[in-house]
């Protein structure tokens, strides 16, 4: 058996930062308001699966279409010129530096009735266009917000992409399409799992999102857990308990996206 | 040797014409023509940076030459793409598939020819068996040794059946006993096969031990093409002279026909037909310089040095500032004076060429170089 060397700092960071909060997190979860045990909030849990599973649903679809848009872009900064590449990667990263909520503030004005886009729509004709205030508003929101998590990790495998491989490949008779699928798109995968993983997680417990592009006609799950501690249905211990089932679910997706990369591969935590 | 009637029945595999291959304004190859027969197992033998890669990915095609004609099989294939050329390449770093395991590795080339499944398998399984690695099928290719990783990189580009494979120094990062050991092991890959094999290598041992035919090159030229005996025996130029082999080149003046001076003394020779007093290089391999008492011989000489090589002495003898070097089987003081003989048949008179001069007098160019390389890493 090998011997682990933890260091003295790491323990630390790992007792506050992880330890405690988790252990409080399950302490509450199955604590009634008078702190005695209890299923109780388990059992309520269940009243919200409803926002589970289109918690879910949109992440899903947010993260499909993170990676839908994030593998080209990120493979086609790995091709260009050093410079133009350099250029790119700064336009990415730009957004990151602005506040969430400035962003979001932004772009309900430009997406609602009277906005940018239903200006931009009328004055081609193709009449009023609004959308503000559905769920596409929402998964608009977190392509927008979580796109970078996607095309960082896929670039920077494909960055490392050796060229003799790709020259192994053509040797062998593969074409450009065959070299992409067989051998660059394979080997890219663990960029692909770590970016899924990224964007997913943020997506499916994301707040305010909701609330501020989607009208907060559809909660999403962090939203009902945000009003658990800070809204006026007041309940810490159903809040835990949501959340301990949430991060469970995340548990389990992780563990099964990193089923399709190899051991010494594994980005996202190793089960 | 090469008999005659081997060059009419051995049709043309790969041909080369008037090829030029230019980097920023660096001429890397320099008109080159080469004809490749069939089946044979070729060398391209030079010094680093002499242009043997570029020549390979030309030949592969993952490089177009500025100037010049490709054939295989007598096609002109100048602007077919490598996908499309019917030539394997075995790459110095091997270039395995790191997410393939050993057997889809070897079948990579089959499935994209969409071969049926028992086809992939019967062929795949026969190449691992030639490679003796059919009990590592299943395995990662980054648990390989190696050795190991070579052979599967010798059996994947194999399974296709190419008409020429292009090895680019393929055993570089092998040991010396591992080199020996797939040294022979290709030779007979190659033989069983009659595939055509063309080889990098700046090793001349390699070289000499395993081709039917070398290429001396220097810095974008063809310095001599010839079997393994031809080229040590016959050596053109004294490039040549030096890099194959051990050698003592001496500037000498060819006085008349059979009789040339180097050394301030005249010698009878075997060549003719220099111009009067035209300067030429005389080689002198060091196993051909005999030793005799001080006096007995024709140059007289101080030991300044005795190493011991296993088989024979090297014993580096100063004649007057030129510093020989002779193998022999007899030890001999140093400081000692001794006198040395040369006959009239192991004198080898060349011309002069461009780049005479540029090689010291003892050592072999492999050494200077070796030297050049540690007293940079000094
Ligand atoms: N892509 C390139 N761009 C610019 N110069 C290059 C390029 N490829 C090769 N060269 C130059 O061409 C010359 C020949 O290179 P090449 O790789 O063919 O040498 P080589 O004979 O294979 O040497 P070695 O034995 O070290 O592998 C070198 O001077 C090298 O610097
Ligand atoms: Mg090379």
């Amino acid at each position: 058996m090998k011997k682990r060397v933890v260091l003295p700092p790491y323990i630390f960071w790992l007792v506050t930062f992880v330890l405690v909060p988790m252990s409080l997190v399950v302490y509450f979860a199955f604590t009634d308001k008078n702190g005695n045990f209890s299923l109780s909030n388990l059992n309520d849990v269940f009243l919200y699966s409803n926002v589970f599973l289109r918690s879910i649903w949109l992440g899903f679809i947010a993260t499909s279409f993170c990676f839908l848009i994030g593998y080209p872009t990120a493979y086609i900064i790995s091709r260009v010129n050093i410079k133009c590449r350099k250029f790119l990667i700064a336009m990415i990263m730009l957004p990151m530096w602005t506040n969430f909520l400035l962003k979001t503030y932004a772009w309900m004005t430009i997406l609602e009735e009277r906005g940018f886009v239903s200006c931009f729509f009328q004055f081609l004709g193709i009449g009023k266009f609004s959308l503000i205030n559905t769920s596409s508003a929402v998964v608009f929101g977190m392509v927008y917000n979580f796109i970078t998590y996607m095309i960082l990790p896929i670039y920077s495998v494909l960055i490392r992409n050796d060229r003799h491989l790709v020259e192994a490949a053509q040797d062998l008779g593969a074409n450009q399409l065959k070299i992409f699928l067989k051998v660059t798109f394979p080997l890219s995968l663990p960029g692909v799992i770590a970016g899924i993983a990224m964007v997913f997680v943020p997506s499916v417990s994301t707040f305010v999102l909701s609330k501020m592009l989607g009208g907060g006609k559809d909660l999403l799950i962090g939203d009902i857990i945000d009003m658990q501690f800070l809204g006026s249905v007041y309940n810490p211990c159903l809040g835990s308990a949501i959340s301990l089932v949430l991060m469970i679910l995340v548990f389990i997706c992780s563990g099964i996206m990193n089923q399709f990369v190899k051991r010494e591969e594994r980005t996202v935590i190793a089960l | 040797m090469i008999k005659r009637g081997d060059f009419i029945l051995k049709k043309n595999m790969v041909a080369l014409r008037n090829i030029t291959a230019i980097f920023g304004d660096h001429k890397v190859i320099d008109n080159l023509n080469l004809d490749i027969k069939d089946s044979e197992f070729v060398t391209l033998l030079g010094p680093s940076g002499c242009g043997k890669t570029t020549i390979l990915r030309m030949i592969g095609g993952f490089l177009k030459p500025n100037v010049g004609d490709i054939f295989i099989e007598g096609k002109n294939v100048t602007n077919v793409p490598a996908h499309k050329r019917n030539v394997n390449t075995i790459f110095q770093s091997y270039a395995l598939f790191p997410h393939l395991n050993v057997y889809e590795n070897v079948a990579f080339g089959m499935r994209i020819q969409k071969k049926s499944e028992i086809q992939i398998s019967s062929q795949v399984e026969k190449m691992l068996k030639m490679v003796s690695l059919e009990n590592f099928s299943k395995r990662s290719v980054t648990s390989l040794s190696g050795g190991q990783q070579q052979r599967v990189a010798i059996a994947r580009a194999l399974v296709v059946n190419p008409r020429v494979l292009l090895l680019d120094e393929p055993f570089g990062a092998l040991d010396l006993k591992l080199r020996k050991d797939m040294q022979s092991e290709l030779k007979a890959i190659q033989q069983k096969t009659g595939i055509t094999f063309v080889f990098v290598t700046h090793d001349q041992e390699e070289a000499l031990s395993m081709s039917d035919v070398v290429i001396v090159m220097n810095e974008g030229k063809i310095q001599q093409i010839g079997t393994p005996t031809n080229i040590y025996n016959e050596p053109r130029n004294a490039f040549v002279a030096d890099f194959i082999g051990e050698s003592n080149i001496l500037d000498g003046v060819m006085l008349e026909d059979y009789i040339v001076e180097f050394a301030n003394k005249k010698f009878k020779c075997l060549d003719f037909g220099f111009k009067k007093n035209e300067k030429v290089d005389v080689v002198i391999r060091p196993e051909d310089v005999k030793i005799r008492k001080s006096g007995l011989g024709q140059l007289k000489g101080c030991v300044a040095s005795v190493t011991f090589k296993g088989v024979h002495y090297e014993i580096i003898v100063d004649v007057s500032g030129f510093k020989w070097m002779i193998q022999s089987t007899m030890f001999q003081k140093v400081g000692s004076e001794i006198g040395i003989f040369l006959n009239a048949d192991d004198i080898h008179i060349m011309r002069k060429f461009e780049h005479s001069g540029e090689y010291g007098d003892y050592s072999a160019f492999s050494d200077e170089m070796y030297e050049v390389y540690e007293n940079v890493t000094k």
